[in-house]
């Protein structure tokens, strides 16, 4: 569930964990330091405040299949079958 | 559970940090109030305007070359209705201007493209009354104003219960959810702003599994309404839901960032009002007939899809620019992900997810509520309408003349008040719990009660009254069975506890509309919609055994 951190990229400033609206993560301690958990994913939002305001780009977001977008193709021309 | 030791004070707290809060400081602090802000998240991105909303409802005399009472009857017989007190958005709209360009004075881009410049949502030949801006970073810029004005701003602080004495208000409890466990924080204040925003998660969404696959913010759980009715104070309006119209199964809010026709699964048009895309009107179809995706769906006429196959390509790329403003990144980051192209595949659109908008406290003109010192603002009063702009102009005047209230009001004593021992040991009971119920559990059945028995398709005596019942019976059970693992779980317990409270209310109103209005109030055994009730609005008050309700007639 979304968002997902590239611990690669990211620098632990802790953004995204202070703006989060929904208040779902946590910079946790771990083995080598500290690290960006997704401690509440089913309460996220989907706003991608953090995705937005990370500095290093360091979030991307997975949009579940409980949030499909319903789509058809646009008819050939009016009238006419999908 | 900690207690802070020292008391925060202020002339002003602001309970809730959105673009009525934010403003409400603003407007406190330059009156030279000491102003609190209270915020459960952030109030750099939190809240329904948390990424951005594009159109601002503005009447500029000299652009609209109307006057303000026929801008007045235009705004409240087109796409603005619901039952509210014209007196009110009188103000909403003659201070909206005012607003705006205070706005562009704290470097929120509302002039995009150079001009005042309004588009969407409109009837052709009608006037334009949206301003369309770019709020993509409208909450940083305001907190970055208000804290230039020495508000201060306390993020993760959940505020829960108000303290009064004498139907005045002199403080609230709050709860510091940095705290692993949560710390309680004490304030006493001179005057409260409340401004919690939309009541969501209060009625099954659009996939009731995802209890936050919300269009408008998932936090906001009316706690606002709640604390206020708990307080004292009247609320209107609750009988009447509003339902969303959006995109279907990811619920997002802006559709007339949309550039396209409503079209059938056909491809054929399904509104009156525009045939062609144009950016200029938009396609105001769901504004007009509010209920035209429900209805095609259950005469299996539908779907209805929005339709961008003729839309130019100008127009596209401009589109998808304004979902950066709307805050509907997510889309633009859906379409790449799952490859869809807008103008070969078309989008279901639907109705979906009731909610309480603007249904909430009742204000009077200078925002204060039954309450002496209590203002409200934004999509927590009752009866204006709250879109951002009448959220900004409401948090104007709430900051304004609590700021002016304070100065004639001396602190109360706080820390030996009743409820403040009451609820410290029931937040801690629920810290303490080994074994209960997951707030999920209460939230979920909360939404089942609400959609099956207050819900908006048809409504009786017989199913509100066992709607109430059932209710009552889960506030009893959460209240002894709810269980907090940490501070966070904390504030989603109190958040259902608040949307129980709101959801009693709300079914009492809805018993005591004898009478059919408007789609969303739909009653089996009153089908009728009862002239003697025209023009008038439903308000309640909680008493020692439950409410007391009336009916008032709309302020002119």
């Amino acid at each position: 569930m979304p968002p997902m951190i590239n611990n690669d990229n990211c620098v632990r400033c802790g953004l995204c964990v202070e703006i989060c609206p929904l208040d779902i993560l946590r910079l946790e301690v771990v083995e080598n330091g500290k690290q960006v958990v997704v401690k509440y994913p089913e309460e996220c939002w989907h706003c991608r405040a953090c995705a937005i305001d990370c500095p290093k780009q360091a979030i991307t977001m997975r949009y579940p299949l409980s949030h499909m977008l319903l789509c058809v193709d646009v008819p050939k021309q009016e009238g006419s079958c999908v | 559970m900690k207690r802070q030791e020292e008391i925060v004070q202020a002339d002003v707290l602001v309970i809730g940090g959105g673009i009525a809060g934010m403003q409400a400081a603003i407007a406190a602090a330059e009156q030279g109030a000491n102003v609190v802000v209270a915020e459960k998240s952030d109030t750099r991105r939190s809240g329904s305007a948390a990424t951005g909303t594009d159109h601002f409802k503005c009447y500029i005399p000299e652009y609209h070359k109307v006057s303000l009472d026929e801008m007045l009857a235009e705004t409240s017989q087109s796409i603005v209705r619901g039952i509210q007190d014209l007196d009110l958005m009188r103000i909403s709209l003659g201070r909206s201007f005012e607003i705006a360009q205070k706005w562009e004075s704290y470097g929120i881009n509302m002039r995009p493209t150079g001009e005042w410049n309004f588009e969407g949502h409109t009837m052709p030949g009608k006037p334009k009354m949206w301003l369309k801006y770019n709020g993509c970073n409208q909450k940083i810029l305001l907190t970055k104003a208000a804290k230039e004005r020495g508000v201060t701003i306390l993020n993760k602080v959940v505020i829960n219960e108000l303290l009064t004495e004498d139907n005045r208000v002199i403080g609230a409890i709050g709860i510091n959810i940095r705290e692993e466990k949560g710390e309680l924080i004490l304030f006493q204040a001179k005057t409260v702003i409340i401004t919690t925003g939309h009541t969501m998660r209060l009625y099954p969404g659009i996939n009731p599994a995802y209890l936050f696959n919300l269009s408008n913010c998932p936090a906001n759980t009316g706690s606002g309404t709640a604390m206020a009715l708990r307080a004292g104070a009247r609320v209107a309006n609750l009988d009447m839901p509003y339902l969303h119209a959006g995109p279907r199964f990811f619920s997002r809010s802006g559709k007339a960032t949309w550039i396209g026709v409503y079209t059938d699964f056909y491809g054929k048009t399904v509104g009156p009002f525009v045939t062609a895309p144009t950016r200029e009107l938009g396609d105001v179809t769901p504004d007009v007939w509010n209920d035209v995706f429900r209805e095609k769906m259950e005469n299996g006429t539908g779907p209805v899809y929005m339709n961008c196959s003729q839309t130019s390509q100008e127009d596209i790329d401009y589109m998808m620019t304004q979902f950066v403003s709307e805050g509907d990144t997510s889309l633009l980051d859906y379409f790449a992900q799952y490859e869809i192209d807008v103008r070969t595949k078309m989008v279901e659109f639907g109705m979906y997810e009731n909610s309480f908008a603007a249904k909430g406290v009742e204000i009077d003109q200078t925002a204060m509520t039954s309450v002496y010192g209590l203002f409200a603002a934004g999509a927590t009063a009752g009866n204006v309408r709250s879109d951002v702009a009448d959220c900004a102009v409401w948090g104007q005047v709430a900051g304004e003349n609590a700021a002016q209230l304070a100065k004639e009001i001396s602190f109360s004593e706080i820390e030996e008040h009743h409820t403040v021992k009451e609820k410290e040991a029931f937040y801690q009971a629920m810290l303490s719990r080994q074994e209960g119920a997951y707030w999920k559990e209460a939230n979920s059945t909360l939404q089942q009660i609400m959609g099956t028995y207050v819900g908006t398709k048809i409504r009786s005596e017989s199913l509100l009254k066992a709607g109430y019942c059932y209710l009552a019976d889960l506030k009893k059970y959460a209240e002894k069975q709810l269980k907090a693992t940490d501070s966070h779980e904390l504030m989603r317990c109190l958040e259902v506890l608040d949307l129980i409270d709101v959801a009693m209310v709300a079914a009492k109103m809805a018993e005591n509309r004898k009478e059919s209005r408007g789609m969303y109030h739909k009653r089996s055994d009153f089908t009728f919609t009862n002239p003697l009730l025209n023009n008038k609005m439903q308000w309640a008050q909680k008493t020692e055994d439950g409410f007391q309700l009336g009916y008032r007639n709309v302020r002119k």
